[in-house]
């Protein structure tokens, strides 16, 4: 039997790392496919409520979102205000807002435009009251009130 | 006497990968955007009169500013809503036109699938909130109104079609049920309780 023992004893061949980069760039293609940039940064504090009878929200390119919460700083109070894109609004700038939401897709697209409101659960319903009138001038009628799914009690 | 090609070397590509990587990970947000999807109505018309509704066709739900609830002017619980949403808009019987008293009135809808005309319920639940609701109370009304009238369309679906309403994938099905069991939830007007 010892005939065939090489000299130098048994070495373990080291592990191949040479698929590594593939492994990598799988993962990364994942993730880059998966990935969804934040368009716009926050500045009030959104915690959404959680609720059962949630639908997913579909084709993210046709919803455009209306922030409602406290601001994320404390030096401007923590009543609720809202966000339109990059910075606070007022009720009246909704109008101007949904029109350049409409603008800036095809005109085939322009009646499934859906609006998100990402409200605190917190806020009071009287600004969002006055945010849903708003988008009913302006002819905005698909909303989406934007909450967490709750696991449903067993039964 | 051509020079060997010097190959690049390819092992720091994992490094480059790795880097990327990392850089999408971090800005990647998972999260899947979920809610509950509403159409709000068109804006009244100007000389838009009150559309009379008879008192046993509505079941009123009111939002108090300190989030308590008033069905029909009753106070109750929300873990109430559900099952009071679902006695009122449920029509067990849906080829006999005669409702209880105390139930709303029926009128007859033409549904081909069902048969031929079937009546279905005219109640309306009317909800209405105060501007110092908070949006959590009010988003958790609209959450069991919702799934009041889903389980409603389940059962039918089920009775009818053996599989559950969220199943269904055939369009006249779904309008079907969507007529014998339409999404009677109306929004009041806004108005402001001891004016600007």
């Amino acid at each position: 039997m010892a005939k065939f023992r090489k000299k130098g004893g048994k070495k373990t061949p080291g592990i191949s790392t040479a698929s590594l980069p593939d492994i990598i760039f799988m993962l990364l293609f994942f993730f880059m496919v998966t990935t969804t940039m934040r368009e716009s940064t926050l500045l009030v504090q959104v915690k959404p409520p959680s609720a059962t009878e949630v639908q997913k929200l579909e084709k993210k390119s046709l919803v455009s979102f209306i922030y409602i919460g406290p601001p994320l700083s404390k030096k401007l109070g923590t009543d609720s205000r809202i966000q339109l894109n990059d910075g606070f609004a007022d009720i009246k700038d909704i109008r101007e807002f949904i029109q350049l939401e409409r603008e800036s897709r095809d005109e085939a697209d322009r009646k499934l435009l859906t609006t998100s409101l990402k409200v605190d659960k917190k806020t009071r319903m009287g600004i969002v009251t006055d945010v849903k009138q708003e988008l009913r001038e302006v002819g905005a009628f698909k909303i989406n009130y934007s909450t967490a799914k709750k696991a449903i009690a067993s039964k | 006497m051509a020079r060997p090609v010097n190959e690049i070397n390819a092992g720091s590509m994992a490094d480059i990968a790795f880097l990327l990587l990392i850089f999408f990970l971090v800005t990647t947000t998972m999260d899947i955007d979920t809610g509950i999807t509403r159409k709000l109505p068109p804006p009244p018309p100007e000389d838009m009169e009150d559309i009379k509704v008879k008192e046993r066709n509505i079941f009123k739900v009111l939002v108090s500013k300190s989030d308590r609830l008033l069905f029909n002017g009753q106070p109750g619980h929300i873990s109430f809503l559900k099952d009071q949403a679902k006695a009122f808009l449920g029509n067990p019987n849906m080829s006999d036109p005669n409702s209880p008293e105390d139930m709303p009135e029926k009128r007859m809808v033409e549904i081909p699938l069902f048969g031929g005309e079937v009546w279905v319920t005219k109640g309306i639940i009317s909800l209405k909130n105060d501007r110092g609701t908070s949006y959590d109370m009010y988003i958790q009304v609209q959450n069991e109104l919702a799934s009041a009238i889903r389980e409603l369309r389940d059962e039918l679906s089920i009775n009818k079609f053996g599989m559950k309403f969220s199943k269904l994938t055939d369009d006249a099905k779904i309008k079907s049920i969507q007529r014998a069991i339409p999404m009677a939830i109306s929004e009041a007007e806004p108005e402001d309780i001891g004016g600007h």
